[in-house]
């Protein structure tokens, strides 16, 4: 080895100057300017200077915005979770049925109604929890990839919500429970946990320890990390923030049926990637995420403004998806080449 | 009958392997980044002729060995094939073209038959142009048959022992007809009684007129079976000989024949207590009956050749794959390790041999791979990382150990080897280890940070650090060792002490 390609190699490089996320929020940027061009072009009126609209849809991504804080971090540490739409689903029937009114007569439990609001709460939360230690035992433990295991308890956890009142809605909540759905509370709750798991993320040594196992598994349990467990933590987290949105979602509609959530986990994850988190694990942060939630927000506000029809916008949003994915692969490519 | 232009031509390519071999190849050189893996190398295989490449661990050989079955393209140099200069642009090509490789690692399909193994890719097709499985069974049996293997062509792959599925390669690669045949390794899994017949086949490849170039780190292998044999070292070309002319201990000279720099500033300092002792440390099929000790300030050198499973014994100590059977004392007291946190606990630090796939967090930045260990254990409180502190500690780490970085934010993909080797280093001493055990801790970085590392492992030593040095380089073993373990094949075949010890002792240590 000679010494000059020694002093080639160690000599400094210019480094990125900010945070990954200020190119996610230019794109943002970038992407409600032009609909608010397109908007003087076809509409006459402008797009962003519409209290009204903005208020529609930040309220129209906030719930799947809660699902995907928690992918994110399933995300981070690697892996994927496929279930989270079923949860809201089943969440939204099991909590509902504890949340019922007296004054209705065909209550799933009639002796359980007018129960406080934090008792259909906890039980929801406590399924999710149920779901996630499933996801997360089997991908800790029987070594099945992300993608199968929570594709097994995606199609059964729908297939309980369906079975759980033999496909009958279920409605007619208390105000208490209705309240968790009810004006801005869903943008409510996605700020906090948005926030909560930003900082959890950033500064303490979960969120630390997620992004080591991400980055490399291996590497990580030598460094002392019990793998395994930290990862059913993960899918737990993960599981009950989407049994919060099934809440959220049963409440904001004061009723529940098997088939909500449907497909929500793919909008998750596309909010993930289009934030900037890294398919391949270890990049990524729940601010981005949130910017990516509010770039999906700006898309189809758009096109709905616009009056693009409905069967375009979800054809697009599958283009949007895997043309962020590609950008993520051919970042890292480039990323591998230069190092 | 041929035409005389045709005979001529056929005369003049048989002109040139006589003169070239089946295979020449010159002037071959290949850089990895921030590695010269070969130098200026050449190589000529005469037909029908056994032909050993021997060299210590990262001489080169299996560089070599995937350019010529097209895995790998040179940098610069040229391959002659039957005379004709060729470009061997991937796999497929390099067997089209009539080189074979049989790879150290198996490459069969488990859950396909013995038969379909064999002939992917080509097999017989029946009218309907779909496979002719009673056709291709019917060929097996006959290939079998010139090879003397007896196996079911239809038996499925996966149930097959190691040893049988080592001659269905063999068949496999004979199967192509071709020219050269490159065997790395082929005995590693195979029993005595198992390796005879392997000879037994390769006897009779050569009668036919193939080229067979075979690794090997065994010495009486050589003999028996080779013609010839060509030394690499450190990516250079040594020699080739007869070898009816030489002698072991020729053979071992040329391997390591080289001069010891004093980059090596090995200081004599006090060695106290025994504080590890390992007793019987034993994984079936890896590794057998381990037994050493190790004392504060003393440098444990151990060394072996590729096989030789010094890694896993590093790796069964800090608990990554833990032994099944054996013993653990630290300070004269059993220990179970079954984690590296239980190792980290007892105070032991692990430096893998692999930096990027059991080391660095690439999409991490400098601070958070040095903090990786430290966190797992203190400067938690409440779940929040005390980022102040460890920032202050891994700075000062960093600072000590001269980690080149424009700044510690910066992601760790983007530095040297060297540098990302110090940062792990820095990871393991901010957990202050009373053990520590290092796996090629200079593997692939430069010749300064190679230094600089050799300099921290003696003052680590002189702070009486424990040490366990695992290297492939026979220099760096013989210049920071106090003592020095050498294993062959799973077992400890000897120790040396630093008085005694040269490279030659090692070696014949080493490849038995």
């Amino acid at each position: 080895m000679s010494s000059q390609d020694i002093t080639a190699r160690t000599a400094p490089r210019t480094q990125r100057k900010w945070p990954a996320e200020v190119n996610i929020l230019l794109v943002l940027i970038g992407i409600a300017l032009v609909f608010e061009i397109l908007g003087w072009i076809f509409q006459g009126q402008s797009f962003l200077f519409s209290w009204n609209r903005l208020k529609i849809m930040i309220l129209q991504v906030s719930v799947i915005g809660i699902i995907a804080v928690g992918v994110t971090q399933v995300i981070i540490s690697g892996g994927i979770d496929l279930s989270s739409g079923s949860v809201v689903g089943a969440v939204a029937m099991v909590a509902m049925s504890f949340a019922q009114v007296s004054t209705y007569a065909r209550a799933v439990y009639p002796a359980l109604t007018d129960l406080p609001m934090i008792v259909p709460l906890l039980i929801g939360l406590g399924f999710g929890a149920i779901v996630g230690l499933i996801n997360g035992w089997l991908i800790a433990y029987t070594k099945i990839p992300p993608f199968i295991a929570t594709l097994g308890t995606m199609v059964t956890v729908r297939g309980f919500a369906k079975w759980y009142t033999k496909g009958q809605p279920i409605s007619f909540p208390t105000e208490g429970f209705a309240w968790i759905g009810s004006g801005m509370m869903p943008v409510v709750i996605f700020i906090l946990v948005a926030a909560i798991f930003h900082v959890a993320m950033k500064y303490t040594r979960y969120g630390k320890f997620t992004y080591a196992i991400g980055a490399n598994a291996q590497a990580a349990r030598v460094s002392g990390i019990d793998v395994e467990r930290h990862l059913v933590k993960v899918y737990v987290i993960a599981a009950m923030l989407a049994a919060l949105a099934g809440m959220v979602v049963a409440a904001r509609g004061q009723t529940a049926q098997a088939g909500m959530g449907l497909a929500y986990e793919l909008d998750a994850i596309a909010m993930a990637v289009i934030g900037g988190v890294s398919l391949q694990g270890g990049r990524g942060s729940v601010l981005g995420t949130a910017i990516g939630m509010v770039i999906f927000g700006v898309i189809i506000s758009g096109f709905t403004f616009l009056r693009l029809d409905a069967y375009y916008q979800e054809m697009i949003k599958g283009a949007i998806v895997v043309a962020a994915v590609v950008a993520d692969v051919h970042r890292q490519r480039k990323r591998r080449k230069t190092s | 009958m041929v035409s005389p232009r045709t005979a001529a031509a056929i005369d003049r390519v048989q002109a040139a392997i006589d003169r070239d071999g089946v295979l020449s190849i010159s002037g071959i050189r290949k850089e990895f980044p921030g590695v010269l893996a070969l130098d200026d190398v050449q190589l000529r295989i005469r037909p029908g002729t056994v032909h050993a490449l021997m060299g210590e661990n990262g001489a080169g050989k299996s560089t070599l060995m995937k350019i010529i079955a097209g895995v790998y393209q040179p940098d610069a140099g040229e391959i002659r094939l039957r005379g004709q200069v060729v470009a061997l642009k991937s796999p497929l090509d390099a067997l089209d073209q009539g080189i074979s490789m049989i790879h150290q690692e198996l490459a069969l399909m488990n859950w396909m038959t013995v038969a379909e193994n064999i002939w992917i890719r080509r097999e017989p097709k029946n009218r309907l142009g779909l496979i002719d499985h009673a056709e291709m069974a019917r060929m097996t049996a006959d290939l079998f048959a010139r090879l003397n293997i007896r196996l079911d062509p239809r038996a499925q792959v996966s149930e097959l022992t190691v040893a049988q599925k080592q001659m269905v390669e063999i068949a496999k690669a004979v199967s192509h007809n071709s020219d050269v045949l490159i065997m790395d390794e082929p005995t590693s899994a195979l029993t005595e009684r198992e390796v005879d017949h392997l000879f037994a086949i390769i006897r009779d490849l050569r009668q036919r007129g193939i080229g067979i170039v075979y690794i090997t780190h065994k010495m009486n292998e050589l003999f028996e079976i080779a013609d010839e044999f060509t030394v690499f070292r450190d990516g250079k070309y040594v020699g080739t000989h007869n070898a009816k002319n030489v002698t072991r201990d020729d053979i071992i000279r040329m391997m390591v024949g080289r001069e010891i720099t004093n980059m090596f500033p090995k200081v004599d300092c006090p060695i106290g207590d025994t504080i590890l002792e390992v007793r019987n440390l034993t994984l079936p099929g890896v590794f057998h009956d381990v037994s050493f000790t190790l004392r504060r300030g003393e440098i444990l050198g151990l060394a072996g050749l590729v096989g030789s499973k010094r890694s896993n014994v590093a790796e069964a100590l800090f608990g990554v794959t833990p032994a099944e059977s054996g013993e653990i004392l630290i300070d004269g007291t059993p220990v179970q390790i079954k984690s590296p946190a239980q190792a980290m606990a007892h105070g032991m630090a692990f430096l893998t041999e692999d930096r990027k796939e059991t080391g660095c967090f690439l999409t991490l930045d400098c601070l958070e791979n040095i903090q990786s260990a430290l966190i797992t254990r203190s400067h938690v409180k409440n779940g929040f990382v005390r980022q102040a502190e460890v920032n202050k500690l891994a700075e000062d780490m960093a600072r000590t150990l001269r980690v080149k970085t424009p700044n510690l934010q910066e992601t760790v993909e983007n530095l040297s080897g060297g540098n990302q080797q110090k940062l792990l280093i820095a990871r393991w001493l901010l957990t202050k280890p009373r053990i520590l055990i290092l796996d090629e801790p200079t593997r692939g970085i430069d010749v300064g940070a190679k230094s600089e590392i050799h300099r921290l492992i003696t003052e680590l030593a002189a702070q009486g650090v424990a040490v366990l040095m695992i290297s492939s380089e026979l220099p760096e073993v013989l210049g920071m060792s106090d003592r020095i373990m050498v294993m062959h094949e799973g077992h400890v075949s000897g120790f040396l002490d630093r008085a005694e010890a040269d490279q030659v002792k090692i070696m014949s240590l080493a490849a038995k």
